[in-house]
């Protein structure tokens, strides 16, 4: 049963993402886009890593997409088309993605994972909060408190980069 | 773990995935699209974190640490990067990467 929900969900990750590389239109790119990213929170909901699905969907489906979706109307026609590759380039461009494709997945079923199926860890959002403001061995509060300064000063960066300036 | 479900089919999708990110940055031209392949490539790489964790590290959550740095820092990234891209649209009117050439305008 989780097999075929996986499958189903793994085949609406990547038919959406490669509409949304491949699509003319850019609106229609950014919601494929957002189905996408929403495939890869049932992902995370299925490996019962709940809180990280949640942030997911708010972060990736309420946040970023939003931004593009402006940016996109900003910037863009509603129906604005875009620069068709030329087909060489996309042959060529293809080619070498799938080269990289067949590296590293021979790289991959070739090496032993060695999976282990002891009890889960707890994964509630409350065990998440204490491992990553606890200053104990395997604690998480320096990076914490760095991710939050880098938030402020990409806060304050976006604010002052996009502020018009009217003698530029 | 998701039962029935082996590693190796799950980082398969994932390499497909991050590849296809990949083909769409190389053949986009507007940065806009670009951004997007972006987002495509960090997911990828933030779901390999996930499911190793969750396959051969279950006891521990370090994998869901890192996933949700990753998430902040493209978050970031992508804020400040559209508002990069509005500020180039304003001076060049055009979001095409062949036509910002110069740094400094």
């Amino acid at each position: 049963m989780e097999r075929i929900f996986f499958y189903i969900f793994a085949l609406i990750i990547i038919v959406f993402a490669l509409a949304s590389v491949m699509s003319h239109k850019i609106l229609r790119a950014v919601v494929y886009l957002l189905f996408s990213l929403l495939g890869v929170a049932a992902l995370y909901f299925m490996m019962e890593y709940n809180f990280l699905g949640a942030v997911q969907m708010a972060v990736y489906a309420g946040g970023i997409i939003i931004l593009f979706i402006f940016s996109v109307l900003l910037v863009h026609h509603i129906e604005g088309e875009l620069e068709e590759p030329t087909f060489t380039r996309k042959v060529l461009m293809g080619l070498a993605s799938l080269i990289g494709f067949g590296a590293v997945m021979s790289v991959i079923l070739t090496h032993n994972f060695i999976t282990v199926d002891v009890p889960r860890a707890s994964t509630e959002v409350s065990e998440i909060g204490k491992g990553l403001l606890s200053y104990g061995e395997g604690g998480f509060i320096l990076p914490f408190e760095v991710i939050s300064i880098l938030l402020l000063a990409a806060m304050i960066g976006a604010i002052i980069i996009s502020k018009s300036s009217k003698k530029g | 773990m998701i039962a029935n479900v082996s590693i190796y089919e799950i980082l398969t999708l994932t390499t497909l995935l991050f590849f296809i990110g990949l083909y769409g940055f190389l053949t986009r031209k507007n940065l806009i699209t670009m951004l997007m392949s972006i987002e495509l490539l960090l997911n990828a790489s933030v779901i390999n974190f996930v499911v190793i964790n969750k396959y051969m590290f279950p006891e521990m959550l370090q994998g869901v640490y890192f996933s949700i740095f990753i998430i902040a820092v493209a978050a970031a990234e992508t804020a400040l990067a559209i508002s990069i891209i509005i500020n180039l649209y304003r001076l060049k009117v055009s979001v095409d990467v062949n036509e910002t050439e110069t740094m400094k305008y």
